[in-house]
């Protein structure tokens, strides 16, 4: 208060006290965090890259998977690759025009109305649904009629997918801005065309880049794919029909088995899968760093 | 245009003081509170302001006027080191505060305000209850002995002319609270930390003419133990409040298109707007420009 | 199309656009309803064999035909929860760090990485769980374990038996994996506290930390118990990497070093075999999960969008 006044100078500084120490701390604390969670992702990301690099090549991703009573017996993952690429995109073919379609509707028909708020509403729940009860439902409704096939596989991680394609269209186109919408009104457009030819040409950057983080996210799930594809050890080219494999399935598999030669495929198939990942989330980042310096 | 001149001169009381002499205490006690010499503040590259230097004195009330962009928010808030939380922010030149130098060596920002309060232009209410609001300050400062506690908050808001509005519902939400009430809980809630400056950032822009005069009304209580410095930019309140009154203004290059904010005039109140000695200053205060 | 006609009715086209884009969003509904009736549909057989004291036992034996869940339950209750107290403080040291301490330019590689450990998918955890880090868990859990054998209360969740699979093996790699969830979820929560709050704190002379308990918490507190509950939903329902690191062995047990199951595991590992009244049990384990996490997603989603939309309107 006033009473400063006979003090000439005032100290400024902040005296060493508990107050600054536990702030200290915390910061500590908080920088301690990061250093903590950086430990196993280093971890296993340094395992599975020298486990797997020296069994990656071009012959493991194509050979047959040998039986496992052969323990000496590497063999590769053909099979499991091949499925792994047919099952998803099949499974990207049915989510992404219904996802997208569905936040066309949330965002451009629904906007404010109650129906599009509870459909918004269940997506975010429906994905927290766990994985293997999307497999379950595969299996109730569809498995247990017509069989184990590769499309069983990809209408699990299809229901996967729906919600986290319907959330992230939705968040990008919410960020056109109305007045672009308007100058199409403006010009006689009907709402389809306006959607068509100005909302998502303008969001399409954004919309990529959310459906390919929802494609890795599919790429790598197993779970869904136990009771509906069967995971076989033999090339199934038809997706629509017979028993499939998958690359997360073979290491599940290959992950419990004692002989070394299975062990080594589910370290091969481990990083393929993250590889995978990994270049389909670089590239969602790139679509996302260019779209937005274009968008503003 | 030119009564919006006459009415501050008549709403306000002559005393006899000659008003053009800028050191002379209007009414505090005439020692220094800030001293800032030739500072100019920066944003990343941007110059916001440029070579501002003046005075404030102990007890008094001094305003900052000035049109929208001239950098007068910018320089209160470089009095308690608020702008070190924007990045790329940062001033040049010799700011003291009672003859310790702000931007020194060693300065902890932190003891900086809890010496210089600040008071913001949107009430700002933690949403806690009225006690604990007022509370907040006193308890990171140590304090925990309830009783203590409740003789601060009842001090403060009594001091923020806020106590027989809110003493039964001490315990309620602080965002319940109407807009006039919610500043002057801020008020409340910067007193109780017992500073030596409030800085006040247009503290009744947000507010009606009745809450507005309610404020004002404190401010004058306060000044007798605080010494104030208020951000407006309404030029009757700055002749209703304060005793001293600078007034910023925007200088623009037309060769390198820039504007940077400069202190065009400081004086007492009186004499800047019954008798501007810089022709910007007399078109401002007429209304002619801003 | 006629020119002059102003109340030409709306084209043909827009009309099916718009019906497809509202069939694509009920599909949603469409998806979540049919799951509850088709697997409670599946697992009718095992409601009705078990009776209520079934469903409510613990003893799970195929070869009696008892098939009573709790066990799992339990499994799955500790492992979750075992994973949030750990996930909790590393998530919010981090969303805090990412916030209020670290300037932006840092906080964009840090992101990165968070979600570096989002993309790696739930069966390398599992893989690098049960052939590297149980191995070397088991040891640790072996030196604890004998230290602590006896001591009452910490010598009966630390004590022996211990095993490289186990509850804390699976909750602690269900911490990593939901670490990037609520980190995520909170930044967003506390990225909505107004700037002018975080002034007032400081403009008291707050430090940081005395600023993020006086200003950021009490905004962001309810936003954050729900993305600790999003996390917790996830938790429960991670199926692979537990379904390879629990441990695989049913038992209701304070240690939490001895081996265990959980719900998705049990259904993972064993639903290949299974059949009868067995099938449907594992499908009627399906089916609490499923209710389960519907129950913790809707009250958390309710809440996080509660919390932001408030300091949003505010």
């Amino acid at each position: 208060m006033a009473a400063t006044t006979q003090r000439p100078v005032v100290d400024l500084r902040e005296p060493a006290s508990w107050r600054k120490t536990k702030n200290q701390i915390m910061t500590g604390l908080m920088v301690l965090a990061m250093l903590i969670i950086i430990v196993p992702l280093v971890f296993v990301l340094y395992t599975v890259i020298s486990k797997g690099a020296g069994i990656i090549s071009g012959q493991f991703l194509t050979a047959a998977i040998p039986p496992n009573v052969l323990p000496a017996n590497l063999g590769g993952m053909g099979p499991a690759v091949v499925g792994t690429l047919e099952i998803t995109a099949l499974a990207s073919v049915i989510a992404i025009p219904l996802g997208v379609l569905g936040a066309i509707y949330l965002n451009e028909y629904g906007k404010k109305n109650v129906l599009a708020r509870i459909i918004g509403f269940m997506a975010d729940v429906m994905t927290g649904v766990p994985s293997i009860v999307m497999g379950l439902f595969i299996f109730s409704i569809f498995t247990l009629h017509f069989g184990f096939s590769g499309l069983g596989g990809a209408l699990a991680l299809a229901c996967l997918m729906l919600p986290l394609i319907i959330r992230s269209s939705q968040e990008m186109l919410s960020l056109v801005p109305d007045a672009l919408r308007e100058g199409s009104y403006a010009l006689g457009a009907s709402r389809a065309r306006v959607t068509v030819t100005v909302v998502l040409p303008t969001a399409i950057g954004g919309i990529v880049s959310g459906c390919l983080l929802a494609v890795a996210r599919a790429a790598g799930e197993t779970a869904p794919l136990l009771f509906t594809i069967l995971t076989v050890t033999s090339t199934n080219t038809n997706v629509f029909s017979g028993a499939n494999t998958a690359l997360p399935a073979q290491i599940f598999t290959n992950a419990t088995s004692p002989y070394n030669g299975a062990q080594a495929r589910a370290w091969g198939a481990a990083l393929t899968l993250i590889v995978i990942a990994f270049i389909l989330l670089v590239g969602a980042r790139i679509i996302t760093a260019r779209f937005t310096r274009v968008g503003r | 245009m030119t009564e919006r001149q006459a009415q501050p001169a008549a709403a306000r009381p002559t005393v006899g003081v000659t008003p053009s002499v800028q050191d002379l205490p209007a009414t505090g006690t005439g020692n220094h509170v800030f001293d800032a010499n030739g500072i100019s503040i920066y944003y990343s590259a941007f110059r916001a302001v440029t070579d501002v230097s003046f005075s404030i004195y102990e007890n008094e009330i001094t305003a900052f006027i000035g049109p929208s962009g001239c950098g007068k928010t910018t320089v209160l808030r470089s009095l308690n080191r608020m702008n070190d939380l924007i990045a790329g922010a940062r001033v040049e030149g010799d700011v003291r505060y009672r003859d310790a130098p702000l931007y020194g060596p060693g300065v902890s920002p932190i003891a900086v305000r809890r010496k210089i309060g600040m008071v913001f232009q949107k009430p700002n209410p933690f949403p806690k209850s009225i006690y604990d609001n007022i509370a907040y300050g006193p308890r990171i400062n140590g304090i925990r002995n309830k009783k203590q506690l409740d003789e601060i908050v009842e001090k403060s808001l009594r001091q923020g002319a806020l106590w027989d509005e809110v003493k039964h519902r001490l315990k309620t939400s602080a965002l319940g609270l109407s807009g006039g009430q919610a500043q002057r809980l801020c008020i409340a809630r910067t007193l109780a930390v017992e500073p030596d400056v409030v800085l006040m950032d247009e503290p009744c822009s947000a507010l009606d003419p009745i809450a507005t005069s309610a404020i004002e009304d404190l401010m004058k209580d306060i000044k007798s133990q605080y010494t104030i410095v208020i951000v407006t930019h309404n030029m009757q309140q700055a002749t209703r409040v304060s005793d001293r009154t600078a007034f910023f203004s925007v200088l623009r290059n037309e060769k390198s298109d820039t504007r940077t904010g400069v202190l065009v005039e400081y004086g007492q109140t009186r004499q800047i707007f019954e008798d501007p000695h810089d022709p910007r200053t007399q078109a401002y205060v007429t209304g002619r420009m801003g | 199309m006629p020119a002059s006609a102003l109340t030409e009715r709306r084209p043909f086209g827009d009309r099916l656009f718009q019906i497809l884009a509202l069939a694509a969003g009920l599909l949603v509904l469409a998806i979540l309803i049919l799951i509850a009736i088709t697997t409670s549909q599946q697992s009718a057989s095992w409601f009705s064999s078990q009776g209520l004291s079934g469903i409510f036992s613990a003893t799970w034996n195929p070869s009696a035909n008892k098939f009573g869940p709790m066990g799992f339950v339990y499994g799955t209750a500790i492992s979750s929860l075992i994973a949030i107290i750990i996930a909790v403080p590393l998530s919010l040291g981090i969303a805090l760090l990412l916030t209020e301490v670290v300037p932006r330019r840092w906080s964009r590689p840090i992101v990165y990485l968070v979600d570096l450990l989002a993309v790696v998918p739930s069966v390398v955890w599992g893989l690098w769980g049960i052939l590297v880090l149980a191995p070397w868990l088991q040891k640790i859990y072996t030196s604890i374990g004998s230290g602590v054998k006896g001591v009452p209360v910490i010598g009966s969740l630390f004590g022996p038996p211990v095993s490289g699979a186990s509850f804390f093996t699976a909750g602690l790699i269900l911490a990593f994996m939901i670490t990037p969830i609520i980190t995520s979820l909170s930044r967003e929560v506390i990225a909505t506290v107004p700037a002018i709050d975080r002034e007032g704190a400081y403009a008291l002379g707050a430090t940081r930390w005395e600023m993020i308990r006086g200003a950021v918490w009490p905004h962001s507190q309810s936003g954050i118990v729900g993305s600790i509950l999003l996390g917790l939903g996830r938790a429960m329902g991670e199926t692979i990497a537990a379904a390879l690191v629990i441990g695989s062995s049913v038992q209701v047990t304070s240690h939490l070093f001895a081996p265990g199951d959980s719900m998705p595991a049990v259904i993972a590992n064993e639903f290949g075999e299974a059949s009868g009244t067995f099938r449907a049990g594992l499908i009627g384990l399906g089916v609490l999960l499923f209710l389960l996490t519907i129950i913790i997603n809707v009250v958390a989603r309710g809440v996080v969008a509660r919390s932001t939309r408030r300091s949003r309107g505010a």
